[in-house]
């Protein structure tokens, strides 16, 4: 039995290592410009995590094994403890944990701690049952007045929104449910809900965000990589939840303003 | 203490019952009581395999049309998920390993009659009892039962137009849950009073064995975090039913405003995971006391730094409550309090750490016998390392960024919360049967139990960590709509697949009980020749557990193989001339 | 707070030693005197559990109206943050109860030493029952500290009609919601202990053994204390936490 045991557990150990070791199922390609340190991260992590798995495991099995009751064993050793090992292993535990932590920190705070740079592309991001909505402020870079007696989600885009027609800043806003971003600079994103707490969350970007109504909620990332990405709800926000997602199209400097400005036009 | 053998002579001053009213339905003996609890989880547990199993299928096949329930619905597929967490949660982790085995075993284990307060025990039984009954009724009113996750973030849970089932079903939800409170915190009250004023003399702090110990600090958790929770519900019982706004602000929910303003969400959050976070060691700790008691016994071998797993468990107990933000890095929150509660976080991770190395001390040089009741104690001590590996990806705000709110947060928790815990109730089921029952519990169905639930849910869970890596998000009743999800189907399709089995096998798990209840080989009053009070008494134990006799202790709970012993074990009971150079 | 959990029986063990009878008196008294201090102790033990339980949620929603005040949301129209706390103006009848209660306190007090001392004499004089012109007495005070109590919770429901009067009901803004939270809350535990006094006048006019009455009172008693405690907590953080 303490056989079996031992290569149920090293076999379980290496097969579940197997597939975090070859990346069978992985992070995304990360597509911004945080995504390199979060991910480095993740890999220091990872690494020092997946020895301590690994060795816990095949200890645990080993020492089911060796020590197995069987005719001629010595009987078990007598001792209540080694104050010597205590100390050590906690101290070392210690040191990894919150090592880890600490050196997590500065990344966490390049992401967060500051402020968006003042040429960041401002979108605001509106989530509600079962829709995500993008306003750009326009040439007047102003966000216009909404009011929620004017929300209208059948009529989507500004209806949505709740757009104030009477607000002068309003008028040039752009209103998509796709989101455009220039690659290479960073964007701003004013996330807020209408209704429930929703969730901003794009994988290849690393970025995620809860969406609380009640708050507008800034934050910013710097895409590097043009293509197509998911944005995927990540916060249960009701029956639709499952649907409620979009594109983050990420595009050329010179697409960006051609797309924009063909919206502003529109708008005109 | 003297007064412990006069308290002793008083709460048993009332004669054991005789009618079946008395003795099986409303019992005042903590053993009935114990029972009562079981088997109100062993319901519950079942209950919430069916529907993780109904989810299951709907994960892989969600136009498929199942047998009296049709084709399931999004809203159906998500109250499935909130009912499933939430009577797993509380009405089997929180049930069975404290109300269950806490109260049939902390009395014996410690030398007394009973609980401190037998009536109130009784009552703490009915009222949770009750709370089940209430919460399934949620699956019948209009609506049906709530879909916003155990969770039961605001607004959405505090919006009756938010979604079905966010009518009746979400009152009912929260009715149970603060009934569960009330007789949690009941509980909690016993269990702190029995262990601080009814300890038999010579049962000094230091000599309980750890499962009283666990026991003891899992009821003070849940003393000072039940109420927080009960708290938390009112709160939002007035914002659903009364107009109020505590937690939810201004809102427009498809085109109508509610008549809200000025709450906040996150206000609920901070309350509700101020309880939850306690609440996930209150789900844990009995299994790992009860860890150590049995690689200890089954070694025959004392735990390795008993001092230190104490330490360890009130350590855990304290820093389980500055942790609770670490459910909320993307919530909102200033990200420095993130980082404040991430490196809190992090600490909390050493002693579970410290724990676990304890139990490989005390498996080193032992003579170990592998019971069923061993196997478990060693899948405990395997899955529980696995599922506290993910916690400090989760601690660290950075990688929370793309882990929170997938699959690998779901691998993480039932890892080492759900089915670590639930290998601590078989574990002790398996260890118990014979005191409780007076039968041996099948040892062949016993092992093919543990390979089935060992293997199984490693395969179950384990490939969640793959699918959240690669960021498929929980709470999906489909992932159809996203693409990226989508092609992830074949790992999802493995994992109900393994589901399947492993639940199949629990029925293993169901027959054996019941049956060896009536059938099992008759059982000696200490088939595991274990040194702790409750193998000292007759099987099953007698109404004052004790047949009239008051037990003094001499020796701590772990002598085994002492040198120059006459066996191999050494009753807490015994005369102190039996322990050879070494003071307990 | 060791004395709490020690004996307040002991104190009132005559100073010259116990009467001078046959041995096994003695031996009974010297047991039973330890067994009311032994239930005495367990009681209050299980009490100063079950008030931390309550006081979590006392401090639960303390805290939910400390951030309840301070929190901005944005409003949605001007989208800039505004803060919507308006302190209600609290009824004067409130400080008028809170002088029933207190009063009801001391009511209280004397019904739960009166008891405690008998409890004493009984033991050394060996009758089981106490005086019935005791009992009486005692009976008395308790029934006083009920009527107190259940005006106090009138004086309650009347401030909360004048507050409707004036058009403050539970929803109306934040600050009345956690005005008649924290006014409802403490009113149901009070209420509990209402119930709680009724059962001890029951347990005294049953003839119950000296030690149950003593116990059931003691608990009550500390009980009621405690919510006079946590009622002037509650007056004082809606009237200077605003």
């Amino acid at each position: 039995m303490g056989l079996i045991l031992l290569l149920v557990i090293w076999l379980i150990t290496f097969a579940s290592a197997y597939f975090f070791i070859a990346k069978t199922w992985w992070l995304p390609t990360g597509a911004s410009a945080a995504a390199a340190g979060i991910d480095h991260h993740f890999a220091v992590t990872f690494v020092l995590m997946g020895i301590v798995f690994v060795a816990a495991q095949l200890i645990l099995g080993f020492l089911a094994w060796k020590y197995r009751e069987q005719k001629n064993s010595r009987p078990a050793r007598y001792m209540h403890g080694n104050n010597t090992m205590e100390v050590t292993w906690t101290i070392l535990t210690f040191i990894l944990f919150v090592g880890l932590n600490w050196a997590s920190e500065p990344i966490w705070g390049s992401e967060r701690f500051r402020a968006a740079d003042s040429r960041a592309v401002q979108v605001e991001v509106t989530g509600m049952q079962f829709q995500w909505y993008f306003r750009y402020p326009g040439p007047d870079g102003k966000f216009g007045a909404t009011k929620p007696e004017l929300v209208d989600p059948s009529a989507g885009g500004e209806g949505a929104l709740g757009l104030d027609p009477n607000d002068t800043a309003s008028k040039d806003d752009v209103v998509t449910g796709t989101m455009f971003v220039p690659v290479n600079r960073e964007v701003e994103v004013i996330l807020k809900a209408h209704d429930v707490i929703h969730s901003f969350f794009v994988p290849a970007m690393r970025f995620k965000q809860d969406a609380v109504p009640g708050l507008a909620i800034r934050l910013h990332f710097t895409p590097i990589t043009t293509g197509d990405y998911e944005i995927a709800c990540a916060e249960l926000c009701g029956l639709g939840h499952y649907r409620m997602h979009g594109i983050l199209k990420v595009v050329s400097e010179e697409e960006f303003g051609t797309w924009l400005a063909a919206r502003e036009a529109e708008k005109q | 203490m003297a007064t412990g053998e006069f308290a002793f002579h008083e709460t048993h001053a009332h004669a054991a019952p005789r009618s079946f009213i008395r003795k099986w339905v409303f019992s005042l003996d903590h053993k009935v009581i114990g029972l009562q609890y079981y088997f109100l989880a062993l319901t519950a547990v079942f209950v919430g395999m069916l529907l993780s199993l109904l989810m299951r299928i709907h994960l892989i096949w969600p136009n498929v049309s199942l047998p009296l329930l049709g084709e399931l619905k999004p809203e159906t597929y998500l109250s499935l998920l909130t009912m499933h967490g939430t009577i797993m949660v509380f009405f089997v982790l929180t049930t069975a390993p404290q109300g269950g085995f806490g109260n049939y075993f902390l009395p014996i284990q410690i030398g007394a009659a009973d609980m401190a307060f037998p009536v109130l025990n009784m009552l703490s039984f009915w009222v949770t009892f009750l709370a089940f009954l209430v919460l399934l009724a949620a699956f019948f009113v209009t609506g049906g039962a709530p879909l916003h996750g155990w969770t039961g973030y605001a607004p959405l849970s505090a919006l009756p137009s938010a979604g079905p089932g966010q009518g009746a079903g979400a009152d009912l939800w929260i009715i149970s849950i603060a009934l569960f409170c009330l007789g949690a915190l009941m509980s909690a009250l016993n269990f702190i009073t029995t262990t601080l004023d009814m300890r038999a003399k010579g049962m000094s702090l230091m000599r309980l064995p750890l499962t009283c110990w666990a026991w003891f600090i899992t009821a003070i958790l849940g003393l000072l975090a039940f109420g927080v929770l009960f708290a938390a519900g009112i709160l939002l019982l007035l914002d659903r039913d009364v107009g109020t706004s505590f937690f939810v602000p201004l809102v427009i929910v498809n085109g109508q405003i509610a008549g809200h303003r000025g709450g906040s969400p996150l206000l609920w959050q901070h309350l509700f995971w101020f309880f939850g976070h306690p609440e996930v060691y209150i789900a844990i700790l009995p299994a790992m006391g009860l860890c150590s008691q049995l690689v200890s016994v089954f070694s025959r071998k004392p735990i390795f730094g008993y001092r230190a797993m104490v330490y360890a468990m009130l350590s855990i107990g304290v820093l389980g409550f500055m942790v609770w933000g670490h459910h909320m890095f993307m919530s909102g929150i200033s990200p420095y309090s993130a980082f404040a509660f991430s490196v809190m976080t992090m600490a909390i991770g050493v002693p579970s750490a410290i724990k676990t190395f304890n139990w490989l001390g005390t498996l080193w040089g032992g003579r170990i016998r592998f019971t069923p009741p061993m196997l478990f104690a060693i899948g405990f001590v395997s899955l529980f390392v696995t599922g506290g590996i993910s916690g400090p990806f989760l601690a660290q705000p950075v990688l929370d960024i793309p882990l929170h709110e997938t699959y690998f947060v779901i691998a993480h928790f039932h890892l080492i919360m759900g089915v670590a815990s639930i290998f601590g109730i078989f574990a002790a089921t398996y260890y118990w049967f014979p005191k409780m029952f007076g039968r041996m519990m099948n040892d062949r169905l016993a092992k093919l139990h543990f390979w089935i639930s060992f293997v199984g849910t490693y395969a179950v869970f384990m490939p969640m960590h793959y699918y959240g890596m690669a960021a498929g998000l929980r709470r999906y009743s489909q992932s159809t709509d996203v693409a990226y999800m989508h092609s992830l189907l074949p790992l999802q399709k493995f994992i109900t697949f393994a589901a399947f089995v492993t639940i199949a096998g629990q029925f293993i798990f169901l027959f054996n009980l019941f049956w060896s209840m009536k059938a099992g080989k008759k059982a000696t009053d200490n088939p595991w020749e274990a040194t702790t009070l409750e193998w000292t008494t007759a099987t099953p134990p007698p109404h004052d557990n004790f047949g009239g006799h008051t037990p003094v202790v001499h020796n701590g709970p772990y002598e085994y193989s002492v040198p120059g012993a006459p066996r191999d074990y050494v009753m807490q009971t015994d005369p102190r001339t039996m322990e050879v150079g070494h003071k307990a | 707070m060791k004395n709490f959990f020690s004996t307040a029986v002991s104190d009132a063990t005559p100073i010259g030693g116990a009467p001078s009878v046959a041995a096994g008196q003695i031996r009974q008294s010297r047991e039973s005197s330890t067994l009311l201090e032994a239930r005495l102790r367990r009681a209050r033990l299980g009490l100063v559990v079950g008030l931390v339980g309550i006081v979590m949620i006392f401090v639960s929603f303390t805290s939910a109206y400390v951030v309840r005040q301070g929190l901005p949301t944005v409003d949605p129209r001007t989208d800039t943050l505004l803060r919507d706390w308006f302190a209600l103006p609290l009824p004067r009848l409130l400080f008028v109860n809170t002088l029933v209660l207190l009063v009801s306190s001391g009511t209280m007090e004397l019904a739960r030493r009166q008891i405690a001392r008998q409890a004493a004499v009984t033991r050394t004089s060996f009758s089981n029952l106490g005086a019935a012109s005791d009992r009486s007495w005692n009976a008395s005070w308790l029934a006083l500290t009920v009527v107190l109590g259940l005006s106090f919770l009138a004086g309650q429901w009347t401030a909360w009609r004048e507050l409707t009067a004036r058009g403050f009901y539970v929803s109306t803004n934040p600050s009345s919601s956690f005005f008649y939270l924290l006014t409802g809350a403490h009113g149901v535990h009070l209420l509990g202990g209402v119930l709680a006094l009724l059962v001890a006048m029951v347990a005294l006019l049953l003839r119950r053994p000296i030690e149950s009455r003593a116990v059931i009172l003691d608990i009550a008693g500390w009980y009621w204390h405690f919510m006079a405690v946590l009622w002037i907590y509650i007056l004082c953080l809606l009237k200077f936490a605003r």
